[in-house]
Order: C-alpha cells, then sequence, then structure tokens
C-alpha cells in the first residue's frame, strides 16, 4: 500500500515537471497566434486565433532568406564535418605517419581551449579576407570539428585492419576506402556527428552577430535575435513570439521524428568530451 | 613513385584539418598575444602600447563587475542543476511507465535556440502580465521584479539556463544511475538500510564520474553566457546582468577595442581554465 502511494507520488512529481517544460512552448506558440491585446491575459483557454503576427513579421524582416541562409550554413558544415572529420579520424587510426601523435594530442589540445581565445582574432581573419558579410564566414571556419575527428577516430579503431587491407588488395584507395567501405559500418558515428555540427550551427548566434551585418545574409536567429532585442518589432509581443516560434519549429518537428537519437547524440558528447 | 605517393598520402588526408588548424586556431591564438600590445581599431595602423592593456584591464571596474556576475551566475546555475537533475533522473530511474515521453519532454527545450527560449523567458518573467507573476498572485503571493530588481536580475537568468538544460544532465546522471547494480539496493535493503542512506552511500558514489563532467560541462557552459543577457536585460538593469562575454563583445564589437578585448579574452580563458583545472584537483583528490 505504501509503495502505491509513493508511485503514484513520483508519477505525481514527474507529471508535473513535465508539464513545467512542455506548457511554456504550448503557451509561445498559443500567444503568437492570439491578438495583441489579449497574450497579457493568455493562460491555457485560447482568446481568439489571428494570423497577423506571422503576417507582419514576413511583411518587416526577411525571414524566408534568412531560413534559406541557416539551412545552406548548416547543412554545408554538417556535411563539411563529416567529410573532413572521418578523412582525419581515419588518418590518426589506420594510418602510419610521422607526427600522427603530435597531430592527436594538438587536437586534444584545441579541445580544452576556450573559445573565447580565438573569437577576436578570428573576426579580424575575416575581415583580412573580406569575408564579412559573406556566408563564407560562416561556413568555412565551421568545417571541421576535433570532437567529430576524436569520435570517427574511434568508431575506425574499432573496424579491422583486414577489412581495409581486403580492400586494398582489391585495388581501392584510401579515399574510397572510408567512404564506400567503412562509412556504411560507422553510421551510428556519422548520425551523432551529424546531429550535433548541424545543431550547433543552426542554434548559434554569438559569430554570426560578428561577422554578418547584412540582412539578408542573416541567419534566423541572428535575424529573429536583432528583430527582438531592436526596434522593428515595436514592442509587440506577437511579432516576436511568432519570429521565435518559427526558429524552433524547424527542430521541434526534427526532434519529435528523431528525439531518440537527439537524446543518444547529446548524451554521447557530453560523456566523451 | 608510388613509394612517395604512398608516403605523403596520409598528409594528403589530414590536408583539410591541418589548414584549418593553422588558420582558425593557431594563427589566432599566436595573433592574440600580439595583439594584447597593441590599441587597434582595425581602420587605422596597429599602435604598440607595452602594457597599458593590462594596467587598464585591472583598473577596470566593469569587466571585474562582469566576472563577478559571471560567478554569481555559475554559482546559482551549477547547484540548480544539479539537484533538479539529479531528483529528476532519480524518479525516472524508478522503472515507470512513459519514461521516454518524460525524457523527450525534459529533453526538449536542450535542442531549442537560446534565442527562442530567451524571447519565451522574457515573456513569461513579465512584471504585470507574465505567465509566473499572475501565477503567483492567483496562488496569493506576491509578484516578483524577475527582470527589472537589480538584486535578482542574474538569478532569474540563471532559474531560465537551468530550464533550458537541465534535460541533457537528466540523461547523463540517468545513465550513471544505471550503472549501479541493483544487488547493491538489495542488500542495503536486507540490512535495513533507510533510502536516506542508500542514496548517500550507494547513489552518489557510484554517480561521482558523472557529476564531475556535469559541473565540468556546465562550468564550461555558464562561462560563455551571452546570448541569454543580450537579448533579455542588455546587461541591465545598473549592470547586474553583464556577463563576461557580454562586456568582451560591446568592447570589441561596440567599440572595436580590438586589443583592449583581446586582453579581455586572453585574461578571461585563463580564469576558465584556472576553474576547470581547480575542480579537476578537487575532483582527484577527493576519489583517493
Amino acid at each position: 500500500m505504501v509503495r502505491k502511494i509513493k508511485k503514484i507520488g513520483f508519477y505525481a512529481l514527474l507529471l508535473l515537471a513535465a508539464l513545467s517544460f512542455l506548457y511554456p512552448f504550448y503557451w509561445m506558440i498559443l500567444a503568437s497566434l492570439t491578438p495583441e491585446q489579449n497574450i497579457g491575459t493568455l493562460g491555457i483557454v485560447p482568446q481568439g486565433i489571428t494570423f497577423e503576427h506571422y503576417t507582419g513579421m514576413i511583411e518587416k524582416i526577411p525571414i524566408w532568406s534568412a531560413l534559406f541562409n541557416s539551412v545552406f550554413v548548416a547543412t554545408l558544415s554538417t556535411f563539411g564535418v563529416i567529410v573532413f572529420g572521418s578523412m582525419t579520424g581515419y588518418a590518426l587510426a589506420k594510418m602510419r605517419f610521422k607526427g600522427r601523435n603530435l597531430l592527436f594530442y594538438t587536437i586534444i589540445f584545441t579541445m580544452t581551449l576556450p573559445f573565447q581565445i580565438t573569437l577576436i582574432p578570428n573576426y579580424i581573419l575575416m575581415v583580412n579576407f573580406h569575408w564579412v558579410d559573406t556566408l563564407a564566414a560562416l561556413v568555412v571556419p565551421s568545417l571541421n570539428s576535433a570532437f567529430a575527428i576524436l569520435l570517427f577516430r574511434q568508431a575506425f579503431m574499432t573496424i579491422p585492419d583486414d577489412l581495409i587491407h581486403a580492400a586494398k588488395v582489391d585495388g581501392c584507395g584510401d579515399l574510397r576506402i572510408i567512404f564506400q567501405i567503412l562509412w556504411p559500418n560507422i553510421i551510428p558515428s556519422i548520425i551523432t556527428v551529424g546531429i550535433l555540427t548541424f545543431m550547433t550551427s543552426w542554434n548559434d548566434v554569438l559569430w554570426p552577430l560578428i561577422v554578418i551585418r547584412e540582412e539578408g545574409l542573416m541567419t534566423m536567429p541572428q535575424l529573429v535575435t536583432l528583430f527582438a532585442v531592436g526596434g522593428r518589432s515595436e514592442a509587440q509581443l506577437g511579432v516576436k513570439l511568432a519570429s521565435a516560434v518559427l526558429l524552433a519549429l524547424p527542430i521541434i518537428i526534427a526532434y519529435l521524428f528523431l528525439q531518440k537519437y537527439f537524446i543518444q547524440s547529446m548524451a554521447s558528447s557530453g560523456i566523451k568530451s | 613513385m608510388k613509394k612517395l605517393l604512398d608516403r605523403i598520402l596520409p598528409y594528403l588526408v589530414i590536408s583539410p584539418y591541418i589548414i584549418h588548424l593553422l588558420l582558425f586556431v593557431l594563427f589566432p591564438v599566436i595573433f592574440s598575444f600580439v595583439l594584447v600590445f597593441h590599441k587597434w581599431n582595425i581602420i587605422s595602423p596597429m599602435e604598440y602600447v607595452g602594457l597599458d592593456n593590462f594596467a587598464r584591464l585591472f583598473a577596470d571596474r566593469l569587466f571585474w563587475r562582469s566576472l563577478w556576475n559571471t560567478f554569481i551566475f555559475i554559482l546559482v546555475h551549477i547547484p540548480l542543476q544539479i539537484i533538479i537533475a539529479l531528483s529528476l533522473a532519480y524518479f525516472l530511474n524508478k522503472k515507470l511507465l512513459m519514461l521516454s515521453f518524460f525524457r523527450a519532454s525534459f529533453f526538449m527545450p536542450v535542442v531549442i535556440s537560446g534565442v527562442v527560449i530567451t524571447i519565451l523567458w522574457q515573456q513569461l518573467y513579465g512584471l504585470e502580465s507574465g505567465v509566473i507573476n499572475r501565477g503567483l498572485i492567483a496562488l496569493g503571493l506576491g509578484r516578483v521584479e524577475w527582470l527589472s530588481n537589480p538584486k535578482i536580475a542574474m538569478i532569474s537568468i540563471a532559474i531560465m539556463a537551468t530550464w533550458k538544460n537541465v534535460g541533457l544532465y537528466v540523461i547523463l546522471f540517468l545513465v550513471g544511475l544505471q550503472t549501479v547494480p541493483k544487488s547493491y539496493y538489495e542488500a542495503a535493503e536486507v540490512e535495513g538500510a533507510t533510502a536516506w542512506q542508500q542514496f548517500r552511500y550507494i547513489t552518489i558514489p557510484a554517480i561521482n564520474p558523472t557529476m564531475f563532467m556535469v559541473v565540468i560541462l556546465s562550468t564550461i557552459g555558464g562561462f560563455s553566457l551571452f546570448i541569454e543577457p543580450y537579448i533579455m536585460t542588455d546587461g541591465g538593469p545598473l549592470n547586474s546582468t553583464l556577463s563576461a562575454m557580454l562586456y568582451i563583445y560591446k568592447q570589441a564589437f561596440g567599440y572595436y577595442h580590438m586589443g583592449y578585448s583581446a586582453t579581455l579574452s586572453i585574461f578571461f580563458a585563463l580564469i576558465i581554465m584556472a576553474v576547470v583545472v581547480v575542480q579537476k584537483i578537487f575532483v582527484e583528490s577527493e576519489e583517493n
């Protein structure tokens, strides 16, 4: 009997916790659809539905080009991190060359370096490359990731050398071995790196704020940030929240379908770092 | 010819990373140490100023204030996060139904942009019409000046950051808890240990490595605090939410003080590394 009461207590607590995580999102989506004058009293029950915040926001800021920029930048970065990361990871795991250990420890060292050190010099680099206000400034510096290299190295190390030898006897070059023979064997690692890189890129806002000033080149989080803090939302709650909903929506949809992978990827990134 | 190709092939394979390393990691680190001795606004030529930037840093009360604020943020955020994450993980580990629903809902804010979370919580924290204050009033309690009281504003941001990140740490703790064999608890129960004793002497030691990881991860994350105060308060009221990163950002990209902001960045990075090392030493001495 005591057990049963305890169990009900656990459920009640967890349910309350789950509500406290979900309710704010419910409120945000509902508020973005509620006429401005009713948002201040909005709780759970809808108080009229309107799309005026969305149409208003779309008129005020180039949200579609920002969406395109974000997708473009995140896709290219993810692609680069997977391709280059598996190349370097493969070299570290399966190739012999002078300086291999040095490279390995350098990569680990770069991971312990707080990003604050490189932020300002990297901006100066972008100025000198004339990359300020180009998407190259967002894509090129994020084509490689130390974390991805180490993860791929680990994954390749579990693959027996015989597989590679056999492929070499058949006349396969190293790059073909990586992309055609080894990739299918490390799909979980690719998914992990893919999700983490895409999400990091999609959510990053500090670096875009630094290198992009032209509205047409901004990413979504940057555009939404400047819209929320700047004067153009005219202190209207509805349009601010509508822009936040649009920013969250792609990740929420992806999360609903790939929730298991999201959780696994993020947890493994924590454990491995 | 074939042999030579074999020798240089590994270097070709790692070349994309090497170029990245030289350009975006090593060059910036070295260039930082040049910048700290110069005054530079990018447009006019660099001017050598010796140790002036350091002298200015030590006299810059606003910078010290921003460091202090960042520490307050971390000191509220980390304990809160550990307590909530550990309790939720503890309950989730009880083999309940709907585990994946609970896990997924706790994890939801983790995947969503901090920009969204901040815009949302700025409304929730609203003085008159914010949902939280309206709830407090409905419960017969008074309203709280979440963002307008300089004594409370940073704590409010820490609460929001905890809400955003705690799901990740629930999962990490849950993984840690699942490594504890059930037989330990059964043996303890036979011996007549209370639930608290079991928690204190079986659970806590078993999740020590997880705890360490959580502290390190949230310390590093906490020091990067930027977008939340940037959107929510712009560092106010009365500079009470001005984080170190926000201050460096303003120095660098508001005033274009490149030399000075690089000095602040290096100093700040050294503090971060020192704090992490101290935490590491502390944990290692605990384990022995």
